[in-house]
């Protein structure tokens, strides 16, 4: 990477830039507004109003009936872990959770734990596009479901699954819905005072707002159980010294997001689509990866088959690219992605998926690099892979190359 | 990322002998199922004299398995064959300046290649006996696997008797519940269950072993540290025995060592060591945190009245 070219992001699936509105107005909570919102004087109440203020910019973004509907907590992570157990600790006979293979970790660890604790988990399947079963997930409601939790989009693909319908199916069965809506809030439209969904989970960093900052929509008049008690902050249901400047930064990101959804679902999608048809076009043997029909604007999953992610993901960095794999290598796990094995996609491809995830900070130009510098990549470690022969990948890859396995 | 050293990223970027030998008469074919990679080295050998004239290799792998790869090819040529079957997966980290721990298991994919392809060259079969399980312990580098059967083999029952056994959980301790959790699981194959309270059984005496005189003891220990003296030097630290008082061992480190943060992990390694040439569990301190220790012991008594 020289000076002449700057660095390209394309990893904002992971995090996102902090939008420079969003340090400005979040520097003043770090020095002359530092009083405790909860203090009865002026230093307090100025920084009281500024998260009251933050909360409805939050409210209008997910399209909430009441700006007391909005928890604000230290991370996506968090929320999930609040939402899930709150409802079960409010339905102590209900022993069953139902979720999807495809979910991120903060709830799929979660879930594995609580499986140890007792609890049945159903991991709800997705076919070789990453949808789900509505019919299967139907029938798995029952009065012993004590909550659903599935992503509103998901982290490696960006496909969409249905919420709003999977809420609806789920209020009439009586079974409290959660959704982990890290990556939809700020790229697609919102409105939950219009949906069936008990609780939703966002997170700051993905939305131009600094790390350390999150959000749990609470439904009014959802039975709740706070995880964190101890103050009387956030009526209760949180408790703990407000985070009064990442409040306020998470505020006016909001505010940004919603001024720039029409931005992300035109100009940004046009971006991503571009990015998709160049590489498509350029690399042989790639393909996409999740559902394209139902999918953020700004996420694209390209699986080049037969190398691997990792070494992309090196090779890009020197080129001064960001972006990210579902590769084994890449996580420090042994297994390449769960996303992609739940989708059945072979090793051979699973290993060598690349996200590229944009932002509205992105442009034309360095999409047109990135359809440059990655062909040489791919073919470059395509020499050096057992799978590849002269021209193209070698015949019946599996036969030929039967490596023992440990 | 991964802090890979110069070294990888050099041979990385520049990989040494890609692609697969002409006129190849040895060819090794290995993969680890559990990661996904895969490994063909390709071998030219004298049959004159066993020698590996020219080394090939094309892997389907990450940045260090490609760079293990290049690695290996570096090594083994002009190496006899059993030479060459000499060279532990170990010897590959090194050459390479130290893989992360998490990516040692692409070194070990470089030796088990190396092994196939030379079986291949002499008209025998071989055949993996090594598995692999997911990562339990980061600072050692332990899988689960080995935990496993460590503790099915000695009929460990304590997080603190794996540590013994196998390093695992012997630094930042970290993974302690997965420890317990492996523990629980391969002590329910057999009914019991785990105890965290449970006592702790010494070390395996050899039987009939007599009591080491203190001087014997000194003398193992001392070995121990001239063994692991040239590692710590290379890093430009070194180390020295100051006291051992019953099972406490008083070393000083030196040189780089002195404020390094790894000193811990360091000086755990070495107490698994001594406590292994011993045959007894002894604790390494290190000299300056005697007077400390002593302090703190009488301070925590105070405590405990208070």
């Amino acid at each position: 990477m020289t000076a002449t070219t700057p660095a390209i992001y394309f990893d904002n699936n992971a995090t996102t830039q902090v939008a420079p509105e969003v340090v400005a107005a979040m520097l003043p909570y770090f020095s002359e507004q530092f009083g405790n919102p909860s203090s009865l004087h002026q230093f307090g109440n100025r920084v009281g109003q500024a998260i009251q203020h933050a909360r409805t910019q939050v409210q209008a973004l997910l399209g909430a009936e009441h700006d007391s509907e909005i928890i604000f907590t230290s991370c996506g992570t968090e929320s999930d872990t609040t939402a899930m157990l709150s409802a079960l600790k409010v339905q102590p006979e209900r022993r069953e959770i139902i979720t999807t293979a495809v979910e991120h970790p903060a709830v799929l660890a979660l879930c594995q734990q609580l499986a140890k604790e007792g609890y049945t988990v159903h991991y709800l399947p997705v076919d070789q596009r990453g949808r789900l079963d509505l019919a299967t997930y139907a029938q798995l409601l029952s009065e012993r479901v004590a909550v659903v939790s599935v992503m509103w989009a998901n982290n490696e693909t960006g496909t969409l699954f249905p919420v709003e319908r999977m809420a609806e199916l789920a209020k009439a069965a009586g079974v409290l819905f959660h959704t982990d809506a890290v990556q939809a809030v700020g790229k697609i439209p919102l409105d939950l005072k219009y949906s069936a969904i008990d609780m939703l989970s966002l997170s700051g960093h993905k939305l131009h707002a600094p790390k350390g900052i999150g959000v749990l929509y609470l439904r009014r008049n959802t039975r709740f159980r706070p995880l964190l008690r101890g103050g009387h902050q956030e009526r209760g249901r949180r408790a703990g010294t407000e985070n009064s400047a990442a409040i306020v930064a998470l505020g006016t990101a909001c505010a940004m997001a919603l001024d720039a959804l029409e931005h992300e679902q035109t100009a940004v999608r046009a971006l991503r689509d571009r990015l998709e048809q160049g590489l498509l076009a350029a690399v042989p043997n790639c393909f996409v990866t999740g559902d394209p029909d139902h999918r953020l604007p700004n996420t694209c999953n390209i699986a080049f088959e037969y190398i691997e992610g990792e070494a992309i993901l090196l090779l890009l960095n020197k080129l001064g690219i960001a972006a990210s794999s579902g590769s084994a290598c890449t996580s420090g796990s042994l297994e390449p992605s769960h996303v992609m094995r739940a989708m059945g996609i072979p090793y051979t491809a699973a290993h060598g998926t690349i996200r590229f995830s944009l932002s509205r900070y992105n442009t034309a130009e360095e999409v047109e690099r990135v359809i440059e510098a990655v062909p040489p990549i791919v073919a470059q470690l395509r020499r050096l892979s057992p799978y590849w022969g002269e021209t193209g990948p070698i015949v019946d890859p599996q036969q030929a190359f039967a490596p023992t396995y440990a | 990322m991964w802090d890979y050293s110069e070294t990888v990223q050099e041979h990385f970027f520049s990989p040494r002998n890609a692609g697969a030998v002409k006129d190849a008469n040895a060819v090794g074919e290995v993969g680890s199922l559990s990661c996904g990679d895969a490994l063909r080295l390709t071998l030219k050998v004298d049959p004159a004299t066993d020698t590996i004239l020219a080394a090939g290799f094309q892997t389907f792998g990450c940045g260090s398995a490609i760079a293990s790869s290049s690695a290996l090819t570096e090594i083994i040529t002009g190496m006899t064959l059993d030479q060459a079957l000499q060279v532990s997966n170990q010897d590959i980290a090194d050459y390479l300046d130290g893989l992360p721990p998490e990516k040692m298991h692409c070194s070990v994919m470089g030796r088990e290649a190396l092994q196939a392809a030379v079986a291949n060259y002499r008209g025998e079969v071989w055949s993996d006996n090594h598995e692999e399980g997911a990562l339990v312990c980061k600072c050692f580098a332990v899988d689960e696997k080995l935990i496993e059967n460590t503790i099915r083999a000695n009929n460990l029952k304590t997080v603190e008797e794996v540590v013994n056994y196998t390093k695992a959980g012997g630094g930042c301790s970290a993974c302690h519940e997965g420890v317990e959790e492996i523990l629980s699981r391969v002590l329910g194959e057999s009914g019991h269950s785990f105890a965290p309270s449970a006592g702790t059984t010494p070390l395996p005496v050899k039987a009939g072993r007599p009591r080491l005189t203190t001087v014997e003891r000194i003398r193992r220990i001392e070995t121990v540290l001239d063994s692991v003296r040239p590692t710590l030097q290379r890093d430009h630290g070194d180390i020295e025995l100051v006291d051992v008082e019953g099972r406490q061992v008083y070393v000083k480190l030196r040189g780089a060592c002195v404020g390094c943060q790894m000193a811990a992990v360091t000086l755990d390694g070495i107490q698994t060591q001594i406590s292994e040439a011993l045959g007894e569990f002894v604790r390494v301190i290190p000299a300056e945190a005697r007077a400390r220790h002593s302090a703190s012991a009488a301070s925590e008594s105070h405590v405990a009245c208070a």
